[in-house]
């Protein structure tokens, strides 16, 4: 690991104020606030993050969470994943987050990692997590190993000719399903930015990840209320049962009135090299009957424009079924 | 020639950029200096020789490293000991000894829940914390609970059968 000097603060501002010497927010940040540590303490210990200075946020006083007046809620950035998971507002309102965050990790990371830090986690391809190999995401310009190497965990929506990376999350797919908002801080002030908004695709910077400028420190995600008798859920198919990332994930929200589909949310994981919002699959359900016939419709309009790479096409009709199987529980629940 | 900076007021070595830090490990109190790149599972083991605890992997994905913090068990290889100023851990020799061993030490043995040991440190902290947090009845529902903590040996089933017993006896 790099040396480093760490530093620690419990205002907001002065975080904000270390952090604006920052050239940049994204890949090569030589500032680095640390929230659980478990992307960041694992990526500097590969060497693919190398900041010189650390600033720890962990005493920030944004560890509520806080229902607001339109029956809402607003996740302040430090609280963890275990505790959000189980809040019993966000179980019984939010089910497809709690059930996602659970899905995720290990019960000891959970109770590390944080909702702030979590929107920001990196992809795990390993080409990235090893400096021995060619990455345009590590180091721009470099080349892509993956296109021609080990390719079965990639991402088949989203992708360019520099990255294929898919975006490993679980929590930010359900983020996605829910129409989030991230409240950021930064050095000119407070700004809000739908979540739809906030990931950006690899195009030909792969290494620019997200729309977080120098000084920018998450402080709160706000979830509006789900419409009335909506349902929602998070399936996720993965190599062993439990502590692995996504082969494919769907979070699926729907609301059914006489008998058909009235309002649906969909977003997918571990497929798109950012947490992929389907509004195809969205649009082919409403107004249909909620039929296995009609979800694999929406299922084919969602995965419409993917693209395999070598060895990860069965991601394609895993993906599929996938999002047919949560429709099909979330309609039946 | 030893160089004056070198050395701290102690008389030991300094490290060059080491801070201070304040750790309270099974209810004893350590003050000591680390290089801040230290994780609190380093500072455990090589700082302060407090060495149950284990290093599978350094990368969060086996559980070796399992300690409490604060009533919450994490893994201590993705954490940096700086980041714990006056945080309470309880590692492995915290929840017993030879003499006095924990329940879940005394089902362990009894049921045959390790081979080789070097989980189980690491293993009996999950299931420490286990006990006090919200978890199913059901063996499936220990399994999921106990999935952060990889066991090469395949000691699974009684690990399981080790947590359930002691369970159905608190
Ligand atoms: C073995 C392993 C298995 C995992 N499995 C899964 C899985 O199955 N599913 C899944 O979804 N995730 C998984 N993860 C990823 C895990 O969820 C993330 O590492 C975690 O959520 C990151 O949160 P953190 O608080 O630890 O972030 P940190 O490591 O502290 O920070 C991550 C990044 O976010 C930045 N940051 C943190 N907080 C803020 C803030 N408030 N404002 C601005 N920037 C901020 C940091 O500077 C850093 O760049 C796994 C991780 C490991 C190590
Ligand atoms: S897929 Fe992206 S992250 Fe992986 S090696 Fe290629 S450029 Fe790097
Ligand atoms: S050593 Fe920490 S999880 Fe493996
Ligand atoms: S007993 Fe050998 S690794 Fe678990």
């Amino acid at each position: 690991m790099k040396q480093f000097t760490y530093t620690k603060t419990s205002e907001i501002n002065s975080a904000v104020q270390e952090g604006s010497a920052n050239k940049t927010a994204q890949q090569g940040a030589e500032i680095r606030f640390i929230a659980g540590g478990t992307t960041m303490l694992d990526l500097m210990k590969l060497m693919v993050e190398t900041p010189n200075k650390l600033i720890d946020i962990n005493h920030l006083p944004l560890d509520k969470i806080e229902t607001t007046s339109g029956g809402g809620v607003k996740v302040g950035a430090m609280v963890r994943n275990s505790d959000l998971a189980h809040h019993p507002y966000i179980k019984s309102h939010y089910q497809v987050l709690s059930e996602a965050l659970l899905s995720g990790a290990s019960p000891q990371l959970r109770n590390m990692a944080t909702t702030g830090g979590n929107l920001l986690q990196r992809t795990r391809c390993v080409y990235f997590r090893d400096t021995e190999f060619a990455c345009n995401k590590r180091e721009p310009g470099s080349g892509c190993a993956a296109i021609d190497g080990d390719n079965r965990m990639m991402a088949v929506l989203g992708t360019s000719d520099k990255c294929i990376a898919s975006n490993p999350s679980d929590m930010n797919v359900a983020l996605m399903a829910l129409e989030a908002t991230i409240h950021i801080t930064g050095k000119d002030g407070d700004r809000e930015i739908p979540i739809s908004q906030f990931y950006t695709l690899p195009g030909n910077s792969p290494d620019v990840e997200n729309v977080l400028k120098p000084g920018d420190l998450i402080t709160h995600v706000s979830i509006q209320p789900m419409p009335p008798g909506s349902n929602s859920t998070y399936l996720k198919l993965r190599d062993r049962a439990s502590y692995e990332f996504a082969l494919a994930s769907a979070a699926v929200i729907t609301q059914v009135k006489d008998g058909k589909i009235a309002h649906a949310r969909v977003a997918l994981g571990a497929v798109g090299t950012i947490p992929w919002r389907s509004p195809e699959a969205e649009s082919v359900l409403v107004g249909t009957a909620p039929t296995a016939e009609n979800f694999r419709k929406a299922a084919d309009a969602a995965l419409k424009d993917a693209k395999p790479q070598t060895h990860n096409k069965f991601k394609i009709e895993l993906s599929k079924r996938c999002l047919t199987h949560a429709l099909k529980l979330v309609t039946t629940a | 020639m030893v160089q004056e900076a070198a050395v701290g007021a102690d008389g030991k070595p300094r490290i060059a950029g080491a801070m201070p830090v304040t750790l309270k490990i099974n209810k004893k109190q350590y003050s000591i200096e680390v290089d801040p790149r230290t994780s609190l599972l380093d500072c455990i083991r090589e700082n302060l020789a407090i060495t149950g605890t284990k290093k599978g992997c350094d990368h969060g994905q086996c559980g070796a490293c399992t300690v409490i913090v604060n009533g919450r068990r994490i893994n201590s290889c993705l954490s940096l000991a700086l980041m714990h100023d006056g945080d309470e851990v309880t590692t492995v020799e915290g929840l017993g000894d030879p003499d006095h061993m924990h329940p879940l030490q005394d089902a362990f043995v009894e049921c045959d829940a390790y081979q080789c040991g070097y989980c189980t440190s690491g293993q009996l902290m999950s299931a420490a914390a286990l006990l006090t947090e919200q978890c199913g009845h059901s063996d499936d529902d220990v399994r999921e609970a106990m999935s952060g903590n990889i066991c090469r040996c395949g000691a699974y089933a009684n690990i399981v059968s080790a947590i359930q017993q002691v369970r159905s006896k608190s």
